[in-house]
């Protein structure tokens, strides 16, 4: 008699039940979704940028520079404890991890020792030579730990620099090592993402030499503790120098920035806006009290933007940045300012945007491609096998579509262009475990044994060629994955699951699909044939 | 029961063994014109691995492209290709890799945009920079060898060395026939090509296992029986399944090819030539390679015992 065991019936039934369930808002708008009762599933499956339209832009930090910048910013603090306490040094010397500071009398050295021991904090080793030479260098963890900051920062800083810009959902990951993926469903001009987070963004406030002019420094010597900036060029009105000499000391940066906001100047043209918050008022003020009547130069990411005459004490802490800004550099600047600087330059790597229509287009040709490829199987199926077989094989194909789209849906995989390929490829790939097992069972026939016999030595010796053919598919697609990156790795995904999916539904469902029907149509054919054997 | 149209003869007997020497020629044809074509001419490589930025345009008329090509030309970008993309009004502009790298690549997207006709939508943008080109490529080569490793081994353990030898010797002929249709027709080699081969590699190994499969179940069956014989007998017992399972598969790509759009068309015709090639490769290649060695298969392992079970069943 035909037995099946009840377990493997209710699994089998339970994961067609969930499957159709999870997978059933796929195949509503969002709009039918909203009126679904509670208890129903509304999560569909998330489509990616080449599908639902949108920007995404794939940065590298430059981690080139963090140890020198930072040795050099620890340096300008040396040199103002230096001068406080009254050590002499004839020179600083920034290499890769290590500084290095030539003293000018040895017997200061325990001194300097101290003063570096304490501002290089506790990840920095400190010695000191007999020749005078005082040396710091960076510990490798510390060097690491730094790297970490640093990119943890950019990420934050690209947060807020993309929601200042009002994006709906966009999603800001780190990658691999020193990479930070932006994602922007529904962006389709990239240009001012682009432009926004090119720029470092560095703003600095920074007094100009008194006297000498730049092209009096290029001719004899650059003054001390000064060096030459140009004139960011967009900004040169055409009357003013290029270049300005302006002393490296900075007096207020662009940390010290609480507001920025794009406004307009007494001529009506645009400018910036900018609120400081208490420190850099304080010593805005105590600056511009001390200075008045000398120019400073507004620096912004080591170019000259502007270089005003300082007219009266600012104590307020607010002030205009002008040039000749059109409103949306204006804005674009402000932007940056309230949003910080960026740790470290980023670099863009790689950019792909899709419009909005060309998404659409994408899942309309998908959708049509996918229906046309599982009508096209079904009827092959029915072709070649007819009658039962080909009904079982058929419903687990279809099966097999709704259980990788709930699949999708409750992994929250990422459906690509290439994954919708890879969908309609395992639908032709899904019906070779139906095939191994069918044609196993048709030889099992011809030689002589019966109906029930066949088919579970079909399904048994189909077994372990389909686990071993499947496993080495399984490899290449696991290897796509780990190799590849976005679009590629959506196909790596559906084919992974579309190999699974159908492992199950050609050894579990269409088995039972057969058996059922055997036990309640097959009856007369089962005793015919033992009529036949007996006669 | 088992009803339906008989497209396939019962119970084939092609002798495959015979044929090997002509499809071994027919194979070394494929493998050292594939290679020439790659030394000699090479690849179009696309920009995932050069760098550089393709745009995709829709123009409301279908666009003239002489004029285009001589507007953008004008421009001086260095080398600027034209390419219809589907449809008369749909053209992909590919911009080779500026030379003052990502702002330069910004800057000249901005200067096309501002030259092409204000009415043109603007349905796609890609700029991919040389560092991630240059890694791709690493990655690509990569992900191709391990595969192949990783299969040998499987197939190993599995089977015996000879087979996973011989499956390897299939799959290597497979991934160069890609690489030569790609490098005759001059088709653009994107990661889509990487994609196309890494499919028919597990597309045609998974054929070739269903066929050893039936070797060593055969071997163990008829022990007397000579390999050559063996072999046949075991590929004629399988070809049903190997052409009903490349049947479908492949009226599932023509599916994707005909109604997928332009860029699922990319993909699935390496694909499609793929899975022909894995076929094939498979039936006159991976099988017939075995007759070479000379081999025992291993009789304790869990094919024998599963075998007894079922008679008990």
């Amino acid at each position: 008699m035909v037995h099946i065991a009840r377990w493997r019936l209710m699994i089998v039934s339970a994961v067609c039940f969930f499957g159709v369930w999870f997978a059933l808002p796929n195949f509503f708008s969002k709009e039918t979704l909203i009126r679904f009762p509670s208890f129903m599933p509304t999560e569909q499956v998330n489509l990616g940028l080449d599908l639902q339209g949108g920007s995404s832009i794939l940065l590298e930090v430059d981690l080139s520079n963090v140890e020198n910048e930072y040795l050099s910013s620890l340096s300008d603090e040396i040199r103002r404890q230096f001068r406080k306490e009254k050590i002499g040094y004839t020179s600083f010397k920034v290499t890769e991890q290590r500084l290095d500071i030539m003293l000018r009398k040895i017997d200061q050295g325990d001194a300097a020792k101290a003063v570096l021991r304490r501002l290089g904090g506790s990840d920095a080793t400190v010695t000191l030579e007999y020749n005078g030479v005082l040396s710091l260098n960076l510990s490798q963890t510390s060097v690491i730990e730094r790297k970490r900051m640093t990119i943890s920062q950019s990420i934050e800083i690209v947060r807020r620099r993309i929601d200042e810009m009002g994006t709906k959902e966009p999603s800001i990951q780190q990658q691999g090592e020193n990479r930070i993926l932006v994602q922007l469903p529904g962006v389709d001009d990239p240009a001012q993402v682009q432009t926004l987070l090119g720029k470092t963004a560095k703003l600095a406030f920074r007094l100009l030499h008194p006297s000498v002019t730049a092209d009096q420094a290029l001719k004899a010597h650059i003054p001390a503790g000064t060096e030459i900036l140009s004139v960011d060029g967009h900004h040169n009105r055409g009357a003013g120098p290029e270049k300005f000499v302006v002393q490296k000391n900075v007096d207020v940066s662009g940390e010290m920035l609480i507001d920025s906001q794009p406004t307009q100047d007494e001529m009506g043209g645009w400018a910036v806006s900018f609120t400081l918050d208490a420190t850099g008022a304080r010593r805005f003020a105590e600056v511009t009290r001390k200075n008045v009547g000398r120019p400073f130069a507004i620096v912004l990411d080591g170019k000259v933007v502007s270089a005003p005459v300082i007219q009266q004490e600012i104590p307020s802490g607010s002030g205009r940045i002008t040039g000749t800004f059109s409103l949306k550099e204006a804005r674009d600047l402000s932007i940056l300012l309230r949003a910080g600087a960026l740790p470290a330059p980023l670099r863009i790597l790689e950019e792909a945007t899709v419009g909005p229509d060309l998404g659409a287009d994408s899942i309309h040709a998908g959708k049509i491609a996918t229906f046309v490829s599982v009508i096209l199987v079904l009827v092959f199926m029915f072709l070649i096998y007819g009658g039962l077989f080909g009904f079982a094989a058929n419903v687990a194909l279809m099966m097999n579509l709704v259980l990788l789209l709930a699949a999708l849906t409750l992994l929250n995989a990422t459906l690509t262009l290439p994954g919708i390929a890879g969908i309609a490829l395992t639908l032709g790939m899904a019906v070779d475990a139906n095939v191994l097992i069918y044609e196993r069972v048709k030889e099992e026939l011809k030689n002589g044994q019966s109906i029930l016999s066949a088919i579970s030595m079909g399904y048994e010796r189909a077994m372990a060629t389909i686990v071993d053919s499947n496993v080495t598919t399984l490899i290449g697609a696991g290897l796509l994955y780990a190799f590849g990156t976005g679009a590629v790795r959506g196909f790596a995904v559906t084919l992974s699951l579309g190999i699974m999916i159908s492992m199950f539904t050609a050894i579990s469902l269409t088995r039972i699909l057969i058996l059922l029907w055997l036990k309640y149509f097959g009856q007369k054919k089962l005793i015919q044939q033992k009529k036949v054997k007996n006669a | 029961m088992l009803k339906g149209i008989k497209i396939l003869p019962n119970n084939p007997k092609i002798d495959f063994m015979g044929l090997r020497f002509v499809t071994y020629i027919i194979s070394s044809l494929l493998i050292f014109g594939s290679l020439g074509f790659f030394f000699f001419k090479g690849l179009s490589y696309g920009i995932d691995f050069k760098g550089g930025t393709i745009i995709q345009i829709r123009t409301p008329a279908p666009a003239d492209l002489g004029t285009m090509r001589s507007k953008l030309s004008a421009l001086n970008l260095g080398n600027i290709a034209l390419q219809e993309f589907g449809s008369p009004q749909d053209i992909l502009i590919r911009v080779e890799q500026q030379k003052d790298t990502e702002q330069g690549q910004l800057k000249a997207i901005n200067l096309i945009k501002e030259t092409l006709d204000t009415d043109t939508e603007y349905r796609r943008t890609e700029t991919i920079g040389p560092t991630v080109g240059a890694e791709m490529v690493s990655n690509s080569i990569q992900a191709i060898l391990w595969a192949l490793v990783a299969m040998l081994i499987y197939i190993w353990l599995r089977f015996e060395w000879q087979f996973g030898l011989c499956a390897i010797l299939a799959l290597v002929h497979d991934a160069l026939a890609i690489l030569g249709l790609y490098s005759i027709f001059g088709l653009e080699f994107n990661l889509t090509a990487i994609v196309a081969i890494l499919i028919t590699i597990g597309y045609s190994i998974n054929d070739t296992v269903v066929i050893y499969d039936r070797v060593r179940e055969n071997l163990r069956k008829f022990k007397k029986m000579e390999l050559g014989k063996v072999l046949n007998l075991s590929i004629n017992e399988t070809l049903g399944r190997t052409i009903l399972t490349s049947s479908s598969t492949l009226l599932a790509l023509f599916a994707l090819y005909f109604w997928g759009g332009e860029v699922i068309a990319n993909y699935s015709l390496p694909i499609l030539v793929g899975v022909a090639v894995g076929t094939y490769s498979s039936i006159f290649l991976a099988a017939p390679l075995l007759l070479s060695f000379n081999f025992k298969v291993r009789q304790d392992d869990d094919k024998a015992v599963e075998f007894q079970n079922d008679m008990k069943a």
